[in-house]
């Protein structure tokens, strides 16, 4: 059982602003059903750009209600300036605090918060140099790097306590370790280019394949996926997904990623990776 | 508020009775059953008698029932001694929805290099038994599948299995823990080799297991130690628990048939209701095969932890395949493994009945359930978008 504060209790219980905005200054949408939380949030804006209303619907646990409750009740009165600033943190203490395996939940409504703010000025959400580290949740480099930096977390526990990078199938452990140990570097590194040899075709469809076999494969197939290497035409690689994978709603979203992050890592950065029917 | 207990897979009550025959062996009779003298002595017999109590539940003989702590120590057992009495075999046959006292231990096996088929099961939650004889092979040292699966109740058929690991002269070992006192056991019309099973599932008090082990079974201790158990088992035996599950047995004799036809109609009338009232709802698990007083019931678009924590405001006690009751932050590796898609996982909540639940503990869950369950889902994004016309329905 779970350690929830009274404030918790009570937001959850009884849900402040909880439904939909008609007609939207705001709005946006957070988290999958195949993470276990997921979160919409829409607010109304006056002409000075305050925060005159503020709803929420979530799909998760206690916290996860509470922490949106939470969030509208902080938001209404803000400007859209002050709205900016509120951390995740502050919606923890709103509540009196959070469970550490649950501080994700409020990082949701953060999230949600800060994709609500990129809607209303009409600026996109994710930078596409982005890539995703974790597969099973589907959390970016950048996200998780956030997420480290204003926390302050040092440990993959803390990382997936906060955002649950890594709380799957736990291949990406070594990548969260590599984002950890980045952010706390002190003094900078001055990387060499890696010299990538050109490699011919025939080279690269095979490093393809092994790349699928050996850091691709096996954690689909813990899931009951697969995956399928359909063709390569120059540098877009056109995969089929197989078994769970074919049908699981985050497949589209993170599996993408996933496999083109590996294969980008493994084979060649240039490379786009392309799901097909077949 | 009364406590609506329907959580009987995760623990039972400790029966009245049960609890009245321990307790002279906590007060008075406290003595070590291994002592010389007559005080501790004395003891030995009420051990004897327990041990004939649970072998006439089994149909096995009163040395084949070696007593351990729990049903966890009972499968590490089973699985490690047959391990070590195999040394030239390297693979273990189990099943991806086995209690984590099987399938932890077997992931620690596979990471000390033993090879280990984990078979999958469909989406009724059925072994396929063509795939399973196909697994086993001639360096197999040990199959071990569950009796009855403790999250959906699904039976699995482990006597057929038995059968089929001896053709190939292979040991079998079962995780009854959740079958025990539910449905009828005879250990003398199968092959089964070893039997782990546990006394709080069955109205016994915690800290109480038993491995059965066949007569001629090869066996290699877990715990060191001293005689007891005839140098099967090391450690003072735990008198007033081992008096408590003779009891228990016995009085799951007498329910068995109670279990089977009161508990099951309770089981069928709230499973019935529960689909009737409440849309998008669904039961995981084959309704054909499974124990007479399980049913896990998913609820499309909400999740497990909030349905819970609502129901235990009205003292309705269950439990959940959500991720966040897990622990864990993915789902019960049971409904992933019959591939329950996530939106249904998510919402995932057990009732376990017993026979002391009564009409109106099940009608008090009929009554509440639907609103809960609305209230959740018009909080939920994915409710009125999936919905459409049905979102206030």
């Amino acid at each position: 059982m779970w350690e929830y504060t009274d404030k918790v209790k009570e937001h959850f219980l009884n849900p402040r602003n909880a439904g939909e905005i008609e007609n939207p200054d705001a709005v946006a949408e957070v988290g999958s059903i195949a993470c276990g939380d997921a979160m919409k949030l829409t607010m109304k804006l006056d002409e000075n750009k305050r925060i005159v209303d503020a709803k929420f619907k979530t799909f998760g646990c206690a916290s996860a209600i509470a922490s949106a409750s939470a969030l509208t009740e902080i938001l209404k009165g803000k400007t859209i300036e002050e709205a900016e600033k509120i951390t995740n943190q502050e919606i923890a203490d709103y509540l009196g605090g959070l469970p550490p395996e649950k501080m994700h939940c409020s990082v949701l409504g953060q999230e949600a918060l800060e994709k609500a703010i990129e809607n209303y000025r009409g600026v996109s959400h994710k930078k596409p140099e982005e890539v995703i580290v974790c597969a099973c949740f589907g959390l970016t480099d950048g996200e998780i790097e956030r997420a480290v930096r204003q926390n302050h977390l040092t440990s993959i526990e803390e990382v997936t306590n906060y955002t649950k990078a890594g709380g799957g199938c736990g291949n990406c452990h070594e990548k969260i370790q590599a984002i950890i140990d980045r952010v706390y570097e002190t003094k900078e590194r001055q990387e060499q280019p890696v010299e990538r040899p050109k490699l011919s075709n025939l080279q690269k469809i095979r490093m393809i394949e092994e790349t699928i076999e050996r850091e691709i494969r096996p954690s689909l197939k813990h899931d009951g996926g697969d995956i399928e290497l359909v063709d390569v035409v120059g540098n877009r690689v056109l995969v089929a997904m197989r078994g769970a994978c074919a049908t699981c709603q985050a497949s589209q979203a993170t599996m993408k990623g996933f496999v083109q992050g590996k294969l980008q890592e493994f084979v060649a950065p240039e490379l786009v990776v392309e799901e097909v029917a077949s | 508020m009364k406590t609506i207990y329907l959580d009987n897979n995760a623990t039972t009550m400790a029966a009245p009775e049960v609890v009245e025959e321990m307790l002279p062996f906590l007060r008075e009779y406290y003595g070590n059953p291994s002592s010389m003298h007559t005080f501790g002595g004395q003891v030995a017999h009420n051990i004897l008698e327990a041990r004939q109590k649970i072998a006439s539940l089994l149909g096995a003989d009163h040395d084949e029932i070696i007593f351990t702590s729990c049903g966890t120590e009972s499968d590490n057992t089973a699985i490690t001694s047959a391990l070590s009495n195999n040394p030239g075999k390297n693979h273990i046959v189990t099943s991806r929805v086995e209690h984590p006292a099987v399938k932890v231990l077997c992931e620690n096996l596979a990471q000390k290099g033993y090879r280990v088929t984990s078979l999958p099961v469909d989406p009724e939650g059925r072994l396929d038994m063509d795939e399973y004889e196909a697994s086993l092979t001639p360096d197999t040292a040990i199959a071990s599948i569950m009796w009855a699966n403790n999250e959906t109740g699904v039976i699995f058929p482990v006597e057929e299995a038995a059968r089929l690991a001896h053709e190939k002269g292979i040991l079998f070992h079962t995780d009854a823990v959740q079958a025990i006192g539910k449905i009828p056991v005879n250990m003398k019309k199968n092959t089964i080799d070893m039997l782990s099973l546990s006394g709080h599932k069955l109205h016994a008090p915690k800290g109480i297991g038993v491995l059965y082990v066949r007569k001629g079974t090869r066996f290699s201790p877990f715990l060191i130690g001293g005689h007891q158990e005839k140098g099967r088992r090391g450690g003072t035996e735990n008198v007033p628990g081992i008096v408590a599950l003779g009891k228990a047995c016995e009085l799951a004799a007498v329910n068995m048939e109670k279990e089977n036809t009161y508990v099951r109609a309770l089981r069928d009338r709230l499973e019935n209701e529960l689909l009737k009232t409440i849309p998008q709802s669904k039961v995981n698990g084959t309704r054909e095969t499974r124990l007479p007083n399980t049913v896990n019931i998913s609820f499309e678009f909400i999740e497990g932890e909030s349905i819970l924590l609502l129901m235990d405001q009205f003292g309705i006690c269950a439990s959940s395949g959500s991720a966040c009751t897990s622990g864990s932050l993915q789902p019960s590796h049971v409904l992933r493994a019959m591939g329950v898609p996530y939106t249904m996982a998510h919402g995932s909540v057990r009732f376990s009945l017993s026979v002391y639940n009564t009409a109106g503990d099940v009608d008090a869950v009929i009554k509440e359930l639907p609103a809960i369950i609305e209230k959740l889902r018009v909080l939920s994004p994915y409710w009125a978008t999936s919905q459409g016309t049905c979102a206030t329905a």
